[in-house]
């Protein structure tokens, strides 16, 4: 999706030369209404217990209170959820960079037998929902007792999301013109050297989206790691966050300021790969 | 990486014949570039591909769990929920869902995308941060969100209807399955948007302006050039979204678990959700396993398609 997103800044195209004000009436009208849940999370998490309770709900969050939360952080496993979402994440993104670049680096530069099925078995694999496959991974993981252990969600995320790695990584790699790299060693750098000076920044963005596809996954699954973590000092904050109720019923401000700070780190980086995806490949590297 | 010095040295003073000075210089290195890549993918995917297909042979259930061996049954789980009527009726309610979900996200995809090129700039821009804020929501607090809108006692759902109508202002919307599958299919379609309006968006943009010019002087307007025109062009686009729709809503099952509580009925129960409770609600997985290889089965023809036009685009490169 890269290059079809890089290319939608591109001006002109069918229908959008003349804007109307119809187009902008109904434009603020489902703005309004796709922001909506966001906003109200936003606004249940800084009212006071009794204006979310109300039967006349304020649309303005007043008295304005941080009240929820300091209960969301106080909350049991608040903190090891989220250490362990970040071991989890970090693990996937580091293993899925390494594993997928050097597999994206054969497939993109190096002819070998056997490449066109490895591409055609990279698609494919993408197919296979993890909602299937929780069955057979939960047994065998149950075999080698590490059901409730981050490993076997680590290495299942890695397996699902390594295959959008490598095409992604293909992509960005076979956008760069080797003779950058011929050029730079016969300008006197070493094969590696080449690699980490002039390849690798070329193919940064390629790195930094395919990261934070790799941490958007690890940092949102939920079925695989409600499935197998079954203690609680083990669980993922998706897994916390769905366990969100008492039996007094669900606390829905605390429960919205929790939703708030497990979607900060994903919105962030979401942001950062949006910008990243638009401002291309190899812009400047070879002046015509 | 394993280049040994010779290798770096090499001279390349020859670039017309590089595809066979490649194969010569690089040998086995591909090989041992993808070997990781393959181990994790066998290991973590296609072993339990296998596993999940041998398990619905298989009867194994919470003794077999323990002993770790299941027993060969041939192909008694298929014939138990081909005749099992419930299997029927949670086979018809996925196809409703997923139908009203992927038609639902890909009309109102494309009335965005639409609107989104008719649009002022600078509401486009905030338009588009405001998609992009909601794609980037994570599943689970989109469904927490949701959850909350359309809560019973204080929802602000329940609210906002109770001022158009005081009769309104007490609707319990999981009580009824059906008006409860309404609701989880609108939060589906809530996240999917995002992802196809600004893809379908940047379609749009790739449609020449000429030919669109050429049709209109050819008295081609709005739903034939639309028709006629348009849908052709951007149709691989399209086919990528429906696919990867219809794969994403098929599978359902976070969306009902989680606003259900862990508890939903048995008229909640979509193909995702069924084959979960049957292995792990009453430890029957090898017709868990059955009821997902069924599923996969139904979704290979949504992947079909989208593997036909992901190929396409691949040797385009």
């Amino acid at each position: 999706m890269a290059g079809t997103y890089r290319r939608s800044r591109l001006p002109g195209g069918v229908m959008g030369s003349r804007p109307s004000w119809i187009a902008n009436v109904v434009g603020v009208v489902v703005l309004v209404v796709m922001a909506f849940p966001i906003y109200w999370m936003v606004v249940t998490a800084f009212k006071p217990k009794r204006e979310i309770i109300s039967p006349t709900p304020s649309f303005i969050p007043s008295p304005f209170t941080l009240d929820n939360f300091t209960k969301a952080l106080d909350r049991e496993y608040f903190w090891s959820s989220i250490g362990n979402s970040l071991i989890v994440t970090v693990a996937v993104v580091l293993l899925s960079i390494v594993v997928g670049l050097l597999a994206a680096l054969a497939v993109a530069w190096m002819p070998f037998r056997g490449r066109g099925n490895y591409i055609v078995a990279i698609i494919l694999v993408q197919m296979i929902p993890l909602t299937a496959l929780v069955i057979p991974v939960y047994l065998m993981l149950n075999q080698v007792h590490l059901t409730d252990a981050l490993v076997g969600v680590i290495i299942t995320y890695l397996a699902f999301v390594l295959p959008f790695t490598i095409w992604t990584l293909r992509g960005f790699i076979s956008g760069v013109p080797r003779e950058i790299e011929e050029a730079a060693i016969i300008d006197g750098a070493t094969r590696f050297q080449a690699f980490r000076l002039v390849i690798l920044p070329l193919i940064a963005p390629g790195l930094v989206a395919t990261s934070v596809f790799a941490f958007i996954q690890a940092w949102n699954e939920y079925i695989l790691a409600y499935v197998l973590l079954s203690s609680q000092s083990k669980q993922t904050v998706t897994v916390w966050l769905a366990g969100f109720t008492t039996s007094r019923g669900t606390d829905w401000g605390p429960l919205m300021a929790a939703s708030i700070l497990v979607a900060i780190p994903v919105v962030v980086f979401f942001v950062i790969v949006q910008g990243r995806l638009a401002s291309g490949l190899t812009a400047g590297a070879v002046k015509g | 990486m394993t280049i040994t010095p010779d290798e770096v040295e090499a001279p390349n003073t020859v670039p017309d014949i590089v595809p066979v000075a490649h194969t010569a210089r690089y040998g086995r290195l591909p090989y041992a570039l993808v070997l990781p890549s393959v181990a994790v993918l066998l290991v973590v995917l296609a072993w339990p591909m296998y596993k999940l297909v041998t398990l619905s042979f298989q009867n194994y259930q919470l003794k077999e769990l323990i002993s770790g061996s299941g027993e060969w049954i041939g192909l008694s789980n298929y014939t138990d929920i081909f005749t099992d009527p419930q299997f029927w009726q949670v086979l018809v309610r996925s196809v409703l869902f997923t139908t009203v979900a992927v038609v639902g996200t890909m009309v109102v995809g494309m009335a965005f995308a639409l609107l989104m090129r008719r649009m002022h700039a600078a509401l486009r821009v905030v338009f588009t941060a405001v998609l992009v804020l909601v794609w980037a929501m994570p599943a689970l607090v989109s469904i927490t969100i949701w959850k909350w809108m359309f809560d019973y006692d204080y929802g602000v759902v329940n609210y906002l209807l109770g001022k158009l109508n005081p009769d309104w202002a007490l609707i319990n919307w999981f009580e009824d399955a059906r008006i409860g599958l309404a609701v989880i299919a609108a939060l589906v379609i809530w996240g999917a948007l995002p992802f196809v309006a600004i893809s379908l968006y940047a379609a749009l943009g790739q449609v020449p302006q000429d030919v669109v010019e050429a049709a209109q002087v050819d008295g081609a307007t709005g739903f034939t050039l639309m028709r006629r025109i348009v849908l052709p062009i951007i149709k691989p686009v399209l086919i990528i979204l429906t696919s990867l729709s219809v794969i994403w809503d098929f599978q359902v099952f976070a969306q009902i678990w989680v606003i259900l509580e862990g508890r939903p009925t048995s008229d909640y129960y979509t193909i995702g959700v069924y084959a979960f409770v049957q292995s792990f609600g009453i430890n029957d997985y090898g017709r868990g396993a059955a009821i997902a290889i069924v599923m996969l089965l139904i979704m290979l023809v949504a992947s079909l398609f989208y593997l036909r036009q992901m190929r396409r685009i691949g040797d385009e490169d």
